[in-house]
């Protein structure tokens, strides 16, 4: 598992969620390690970088009489990604070697933006899209300005919405807290 | 199928019916909207009530235990066998039509499936868990536009109330229990609408009195859906949604 070692980290985001503590938690106890490792190969096909583990819809991975399972949580229940994800894991696990997957779609619990890690909300600003925040206080991810205007509650997808800074004139995306 | 799941499936199949003709009239905007941003934002509400509709239809096919799929039922089924409330299927008109519409939704999804999150069958409460976040946001954007098109132009006043006018003939369906439902209803599974209705006209006047609209809920109500009785709209929307599947059956993307 990737751990954070950017000291600049704990001064931006100086907390984890408690959905996220418990899915780290989960996860480091977990038997097969290996395949979460490899998981973290496969990527949301719509927010490019960000793997489906920093985006807290992975949620349970299991050996079981040579078959791996994998749970995965959808995040908007229209979510169009959904498919191409699985098809994505079952890529990546057969690269090293395993041909029985069996990758299932479970509605609870309800996947919500505090199941993301931190990587990934620094990744996303990374990327010039906002990251969730349980205030929804949106803060221009390329100058850091909190004087943001909302321009649209959906963005590019579902799971955004678009806002434009008032300061450095940007037009970004914010990942919608949900 | 037993008596309990043969009226699981009736109710899950008229939610899924609900959600995916609101889907198509909603879909109907993309390309069409006012502006960009409100081309995708309808879109994307959209989106938003396809996902609804293929988690009831999912949970549906599973119950039948026939082996068919989400797109048999959705594809293959004639308007007679469509079970949506009447309001979902209504041609989205104007703008301040299709918002109105969806302002009257969104309260009342909000008020439905706050409940249906308790419902004693688990997978029913798990898809409500999941749309009601999605209901609560959607609220969020058709509550302003409300205000915003009731306080605009003499113009924009006169279309808000035309949709009133007509909406209001519709709304008081969402509120009636068939006898599938009130039977779920004895079990825990389903939610009794007719506890909402109150809720919802307090909700709705109260903000509409604020935006200087009213609408008197009195009125003659009309009723079918739940037993396939249908405007003559409903015809005209499956053709369009269903011609694909119908000439070219099991076709994939």
């Amino acid at each position: 598992m990737r751990q954070n070692i950017n000291p600049l980290f704990s001064e931006t985001i100086p907390t984890l969620s408690p959905e996220f503590a418990q899915r780290r938690a989960f996860r480091l106890a977990s038997s097969c390690g290996e395949i979460w490792d490899v998981l973290d190969r496969v990527f949301d096909p719509e927010l490019p970088g960000l793997t489906i583990w920093d985006l807290g819809i992975l949620q349970d991975v299991k050996e079981v009489d040579g078959q791996v399972q994998v749970v995965v949580t959808p995040t908007y229940s229209g979510c169009p990604a959904v498919d191409t994800i699985k098809q994505d894991i079952k890529k990546e696990l057969s690269v090293v070697g395993y041909n029985k997957v069996d990758v299932r779609i479970s509605l609870a619990p309800a996947w919500t933006t505090e199941m993301m890690s931190p990587d990934g909300k620094q990744h996303l600003k990374s990327i010039h899209i906002a990251p969730p925040n349980r205030e929804d206080n949106v803060s221009c991810p390329v100058c850091e300005s909190n004087q943001t205007t909302l321009l649209s509650q959906f963005g590019s997808t579902a799971c955004k919405s678009l806002h434009q800074c008032e300061s450095c004139s940007e037009v970004f995306d914010y990942f919608k807290h949900f | 199928m037993n008596t309990k799941n043969k009226n699981l499936y009736r109710f899950l199949v008229g939610l899924a019916d609900d959600s995916v003709i609101l889907s198509h009239r909603l879909s109907e905007w993309c390309s069409n909207g006012p502006y960009l941003e409100e081309d995708i934002a309808l879109s994307n509400v959209a989106l938003d009530y396809i996902g609804r509709a293929r988690m009831f239809y999912q949970y549906a096919v599973e119950i039948e235990g026939k082996g068919r799929t989400e797109d048999d039922i959705a594809y293959f089924r004639n308007e007679r066998e469509y079970t949506n409330l009447l309001v979902h299927e209504l041609p989205i008109n104007d703008f301040a039509f299709t918002m109105v519409r969806q302002y009257f939704l969104d309260v009342f999804y909000c008020l439905y499936l706050e409940k249906l999150t308790a419902s004693s069958d688990s997978t029913v409460a798990a898809i409500a868990s999941k749309a009601i976040k999605e209901s609560r946001y959607h609220l969020k954007r058709s509550e302003p536009w409300i205000e915003q098109l009731s306080q605009g132009t003499e113009e924009s006043k006169r279309r808000v109330q035309l949709a009133l006018d007509e909406l209001v003939n519709f709304v008081g369906e969402l509120f009636v229990m068939d006898d599938w439902e009130k039977e779920l209803l004895s079990s825990a599974i389903a939610v009794d609408r007719t506890e909402l209705q109150s809720e919802w006209d307090h909700q709705v006047q109260t903000f509409l009195s604020t935006s200087g609209m009213s609408f008197d809920d009195s009125q003659v109500q009309i009723r079918g859906g739940r037993n396939g009785i249908h405007t003559e709209h409903l015809g005209h929307l499956l053709s369009e949604m269903q011609f694909l599947q119908r000439s070219n059956p099991g076709l994939n993307w």
